[in-house]
């Protein structure tokens, strides 16, 4: 049934005033999609996955709609929203390290995590035995405290519980951020191998590393300052990609084969806008090379071939 | 666990030594001479009678021999069964180890119900704070003004109010100058109406402190990753709450271990203010009179109290928080 995120708007509340991390965003996931969220640091898109899940005290839901299996997803609401977390919508957070309450043992707390959720343990216990095998774990790790295990082990221990009651939707925020290089591969290719054994429907990989998300993602969104600015299927993102912000972002990945000793790598010179009180039309324009007078309306998203999208006046 | 135990041990036998000693030390080293107080206050005229008197007295507490020598007779006579705490001077000839004994249950009966009382009620008022804005806007400005209450103001103020506003509660001594102890209804029941006041002030002190510590330490924990994670999974408040409560018990529990040493000093004062017969008054006593012996063995009293209570505290740390039995063990990552 799929994920229909509609102008979705979510600020944060500040003394200074309102601060517009996401604002106005438009998307489908479809069933069985792997969806890769690029973009760098303040894009909004752990806004984006805690808004899908749960609003933290300051996130005020500005606007929108968010559509999971044909219902809407109580948002503002945290007592509502109660039913559809774990079963419906999960998350595997950024901060999987220290998810765990440190002094209780883990398979204790799964339980007392479960049962408060109406889930029998007993019943659902050779299953999570099964899962916890299959990300390489063993059994034992149940009567264990997190504490004793190595920051990977905890990952993955989070990341079969998150996904333990198949939920339709699952947001892995940042989850390779704090791994190495060889663990960042084998932590996102454990993602797509749940997808494949459908423990998940569909998955929304938020990372800052389009490189690592090209290798799994079926499509990618790309975000600035708050927005979208292009979402396409993986391979057409990273070959022909057409919002400037894209381009720059890809040109400068490092290659394969490549020397940077002559040719320096290239960056995206500026900052991004600050969203206190971002500039009007495109929130791209003052690091744009490609910037001209149209700029200062603001480009729509829109689609220029079917799966397709850009914000971008030069691209349409 | 045994090692950890052993281990301990050894750090407390190695405390217990090294404040025996320096309890033996100060006082000796202390300005004043109590024996020619002593002598002084016989008003002997004859000199020779008077040293004499010096030579039966310094005999009599074992000053007549070198200091090392009474180091090692006090540590013997420690040992010896029934301990030898020494004759008091201030009450002389009765021996420490029964004016001691004779004091404890008053101070027992007072710090023991205060101790655990304030910590239990301040823990639970300060996570009831931690829940609702309400009542965090009442408890924490009166916690603090509790806590930063002095003793003796506190007791002062308790005793005007309840002893003589009131009009209800005794506010000297610790039970009625007409009754004798015994087991009898209207002893005990005068002991209780004596025990009220003294209690209500270390109590209330106490309270604040730890009302104001759990509050601040559960709104950590609330925010805390696990807490947050068990959010986005949807568990019910209930049980983020119970697991955030757990986790702050911890540094309260470190922090009881911490807070006895303060709380015995707050009950000399205490005592003093409403004349209650326990360690504290026998304190100030031995003090004033360079009682020796006394003070020696109230000092020593107090200490192996504190020593117990902190080897008590740290059996239950071992059993609640699972980082201390991994940690010593050596964690298998």
């Amino acid at each position: 049934m799929s994920l229909h995120v509609d102008d979705l708007r979510v600020y944060y509340r500040t003394v200074h005033g309102d601060v517009q991390a996401l604002d106005g965003v438009t998307f489908t996931v479809e069933d069985g999609e792997i969806m890769g969220v690029a973009g760098e640091s303040g894009c909004g898109k752990t806004t984006l996955s805690k808004s899908l899940i749960r609003l933290d005290g300051r996130m005020r839901h500005i606007g929108g709609t968010v559509e999971l299996d044909g219902s809407v997803l109580p948002l503002e609401d945290d007592r509502a929203m109660n039913r559809f977390r774990f079963t419906d919508v999960s998350i595997i957070p950024q901060y999987a390290m220290s998810a765990m309450n440190p002094i209780r043992k883990i398979g204790t707390m799964m339980r007392e995590l479960l049962e408060s959720r109406g889930v029998d343990f007993k019943q659902l216990r050779p299953e999570l035995e099964r899962r916890l095998e299959l990300v390489g774990l063993s059994r034992d790790v149940l009567t264990m405290f997190p504490i004793e295990l190595s920051g990977g082990m905890k990952q993955r221990t989070v990341m079969v519980l998150s996904t333990l009651l198949n939920p339709s939707l699952l947001i892995a925020d940042e989850v390779t951020s704090a791994l190495d290089v060889s663990t960042q591969r084998a932590v996102a290719e454990t993602m797509a191998e749940f997808r494949d054994r459908e423990f998940v429907t569909s998955l929304i990989f938020v990372t800052h590393d389009v490189s690592l998300v090209y290798q799994i993602a079926d499509t990618i969104m790309v975000m600035y300052a708050g927005k979208l600015a292009e979402k396409a299927p993986a391979d057409t993102l990273v070959k022909q990609p057409r919002h400037p912000y894209t381009q720059q972002l890809i040109s400068s990945l490092p290659e394969v084969g490549v020397r940077y000793e002559e040719q320096q790598l290239a960056g995206i010179p500026g900052t991004p806008p600050g969203l206190l009180d971002p500039p009007g039309g495109c929130r791209f324009r003052a690091r744009c090379p490609l910037a001209f007078d149209k700029c200062v309306e603001e480009p729509p998203f829109v689609e220029i071939e079917p799966g397709h999208s850009v914000a971008c006046w030069k691209a349409m | 666990m045994g090692r950890y135990l052993g281990r301990k041990g050894l750090i407390y036998a190695l405390t217990l030594f090294v404040a025996v000693t320096i309890n033996w030390m100060l006082p000796r080293f202390m300005p004043g001479d109590p024996i020619s107080d002593m002598v002084s206050r016989a008003g002997l005229r004859d000199p020779e009678a008077a040293a004499r008197m010096q030579a039966y007295y310094e005999n009599l507490f074992g000053l007549d021999v070198p200091i090392w020598q009474q180091y090692l007779n006090y540590w013997g006579s420690l040992f010896s069964w029934p301990p030898d705490l020494g004759i008091s001077m201030w009450s002389f000839p009765r021996p420490v180890g029964d004016l001691v004994m004779g004091a404890l249950p008053y101070t027992l009966a007072l710090l023991i119900p205060a101790i655990l009382l304030s910590w239990y009620v301040g823990n639970k008022l300060g996570a009831l704070a931690a829940r609702r804005k309400a009542l965090d806007n009442t408890v924490l400005p009166v916690s603090y003004l509790l806590t930063a209450t002095p003793y003796m103001w506190l007791a002062i103020l308790l005793v005007w109010f309840g002893g003589m506003q009131l009009g209800w509660f005794p506010s000297s001594r610790a039970y009625s100058g007409n009754l004798v102890p015994e087991f009898s209804m209207s002893f005990i029941g005068s002991l209780a109406l004596h025990w009220v006041l003294p209690f209500l002030s270390l109590f209330l002190v106490a309270l604040g402190g730890w009302a104001i510590g759990m509050r601040n330490l559960v709104i950590y924990e609330l925010e805390s990753d696990y807490s947050n994670y068990l959010g986005a999974l949807g568990a019910p408040p209930r049980l983020i709450r119970k697991y955030a409560f757990r986790n702050a018990m911890l540094p309260q529990i470190t922090g009881l271990a911490l807070q006895l040493g303060v709380v015995l000093t707050g009950n000399i004062v205490t005592e003093v203010v409403f004349n209650y017969p326990g360690l504290g008054l026998l304190l100030l006593n031995a003090i004033t009179s360079t009682d020796f012996f006394l003070l020696q063995g109230i000092v020593l009293f107090v200490v192996i109290g504190v020593l117990i209570c902190n080897f008590v505290i740290d059996i239950v740390y071992v059993w609640v928080d699972p980082r201390t039995r991994t940690g010593l063990q050596g964690a298998s990552a």
